[in-house]
Formats: C-alpha cells, structure tokens, sequence
C-alpha cells in the first residue's frame, strides 16, 4: 500500500519535473524568429505552428547535417511531444479543456522543432561557404 | 559475472559525470555551482574507485560491497550539499544564505541521529547498518527537499533559466529514484529490470546538468509560471 503510493507520488513529481523541464528548454526557442529561408522550406508563415507538423518538422531537421549541440534537447522534446501525444488522446472525448491545452503545448513543440531546423539550415550554409571558401 | 552491457554503463557511470564537471569548467561556472561539480566530481572519482576494487578483488568479495555501500552513502551526503547548494542559489537574493547552511547541517545532523536511533539496538555490523541506513534516508530528505525547493522557485518567480533547469533536472532524477524503488517492492521479480533501471536512470543526471552548464547562459532568464507543469499555456 505504502510502495503503491510513494509510486503514484514519485510518478506526479516526475510528469511535474520532466514537464517543467522540458518548458524551460521549449521557452529559450519560443523567443527567436524564423528566418524568412526557414519559413520557405515548412511553409510557417506565422509564429502559430500546427501541432501536426511536429514529425515532418523532426524529419526535415534530420536532413539537415547536427551542428552538434541540439540533439539531447531535440530528443528531451521529442519524448515531450509523445506525452503530450498521448494524453491528447486520452483527454480527447473526458477533458476536451484539457486537450486544448495540451494542443497548444504540442504547438509550442512544434515551433521548437522549426526553430531547430532554421539553426541546423544555418548552420548548413555555414559549412557550405566554408567549402566554397576553400575551392 | 558481468557482461559488455555492464561495463559499458560502468564506463558511462564514469565519463558522464566527468564531462559536466569539464562542462562546469568550459561554461566558467564550477565555482558557482561549486556544491553540483564537486558531487560530479566524486560521483567519476568513486565510480573508477569502484571499478579499481572490483577488478581487483571481484564482484562477490566482502571489500567490493563494503567499498560500494559506503562510496554510496558518500555520494549521497555529497548530493545533500549539492541540493543545499541550490537551495543556497534561490534563496540568495533574500539574504537567506547561512540560514540555509546552517539548516543543512542542522538536518543532516538530525537525519544522522534519526539514523542512529533505528539502527542502535543491532549489535553486529552496527557501522554498515548505520551507513545503509543512513544512505535511504538522506535520498528520502533528498527527494522531499527538492520538492520543497522546485515549491520556493515556483513561488519566488524564480527567472534563472540555469536554475531552473538544474533543479528540474534533479528532481526528474529523485522522482525516477523513487519510482523505481517504489516499483521493485510492488513487483520484486524481473531482477533484470531493476538491476539496469538504476544504472540508466542515473545517466540522467549528468547529462542534463552538463547540458545546463555548457549550453544555458548564467545571465538567461525565462518567466516560471509559463514553465510551470500545472500552468495552461506556454506563453
């Protein structure tokens, strides 16, 4: 009895903290603009993102060579969006409130993916002139 | 007898704490998070340690499991000074600093006499009682601290995205902790599970922490209630 609850406890304190966590990596990418080359490529033509768009966001940033220093955060939000997936799904006919908000956060993922993806596109060019430079 | 895997999470045990304290050092914030890059530290030091005494006297010998169990509730004092240390950060503006300190000592202290008091009356091994003992129950007040502590920051509108991050982080990994534990007295066989489950969850740690020194700017600052995991909208 005592081990069930100090399990439910331990599970809320870890959604609370992996939730709190993952915001606090979103948040730093909420605050930068999409290139207009960025915007191009997703066809994101406003700072609102689709939910949706989260995967082909993740596979157009695959495509793109790692510049090396994104990949945990990416994977951290990944494992977020699938949460956040999942309880999308549960709430969807119980809480339809709640599902809202966890579309919303699913957007705030999203533009995170998008964000990612203009950094590794810039990043890209940089290695590009630098080859050119070097011809 | 161990396998590849073993050694492999062995090794990780090792590197990944040693790269957030090089992590601490390249973000020029060892000395700031003094408390945090040195339980890393001793976390890489005692991991070799351990893999030393193993190699030398084998997995099933009396001195790897003595050398275990008090690295362990070493480690685990270390982890109490380095949650103090963050206590220390949030409450630092308030003035509240060697109030702080003095109240780590004060429950560490307490916990050590508590400790005492529950493992007094067995008369053999008293010391390795005491040091098992003790380890549970400072991860216990470890877990219920950072509890308390992510509490303060919600709070006290804590901005620093460094801070953040590093108490977040941790208390991912006490909560997994406790999970697991909680966990392996429900369902007590699959001994494999709960022999790998520890060892990956404390990869954790480190990771996140190196990625809070080395990529998070001290200066960065972020709204807490949009990070809040009860709050309804990111912005």
């Amino acid at each position: 009895m005592i081990a069930a609850l100090i399990f439910v406890i331990a599970v809320a304190g870890f959604l609370q903290f992996f939730v709190s966590y993952c915001r606090s990596l979103i948040a730093a990418y909420e605050r930068v603009d999409l290139s207009e080359q960025a915007r191009e490529v997703t066809g994101i033509n406003e700072r609102q993102v689709n939910g949706q768009d989260f995967a082909r966001l993740l596979q157009l940033v695959r495509m793109c060579p790692e510049p090396g220093d994104d990949s945990r955060e990416i994977g951290a939000v990944r494992t977020y969006f699938g949460l956040l997936s999942m309880a999308r799904a549960a709430f969807h006919r119980i809480a339809p409130s709640l599902e809202k908000r966890m579309e919303r956060e699913r957007e705030s993922c999203a533009y995170f993916a998008a964000v990612a993806l203009d950094r590794r596109i810039a990043h890209s060019r940089g290695l590009i002139a630098a080859q050119l430079s070097n011809q | 007898m161990l396998g590849p895997v073993d050694y492999v999470y062995w090794m990780l045990g090792a590197f990944l704490p040693a790269t957030a304290v090089v992590c601490a050092c390249k973000g020029r914030v060892f000395l700031r998070y003094l408390p945090l890059s040195l339980y890393m530290l001793v976390a890489a030091l005692l991991t070799v340690g351990r893999f030393v005494i193993f190699w030398k006297y084998g997995f099933p010998s009396n001195e790897y499991r003595y050398f275990y169990f008090y690295s362990d509730a070493l480690l685990t004092i270390c982890m109490f000074f380095a949650l103090m240390g963050l206590y220390s950060h949030v409450f630092r503006e308030m003035g509240f600093n060697r109030h702080v300190r003095a109240g780590a000592l004060l429950l560490l202290a307490l916990t050590c006499w508590f400790t005492f008091q529950v493992v007094m009356n067995s008369s053999a091994k008293l010391l390795t009682k005491f040091v098992v003992e003790l380890e549970q129950n400072l991860n216990f007040v470890g877990l219920v601290l950072t509890y308390l502590l992510w509490g303060a920051v919600m709070k006290m509108r804590e901005t620093r995205t460094q801070v953040i991050q590093l108490v977040s982080a941790l208390g991912v990994y006490f909560s997994a902790f406790a999970g697991n534990y909680a966990l392996h007295n429900l369902a007590p066989g699959h001994s494999t599970v709960w022999t790998y489950l520890p060892q990956i969850l404390a990869l954790w740690l480190p990771l996140a922490w190196a990625h809070a020194f080395v990529k998070v700017p001290v200066e960065a600052r972020i709204a807490t209630i949009p990070i809040a995991a009860t709050h309804g909208s990111s912005q």
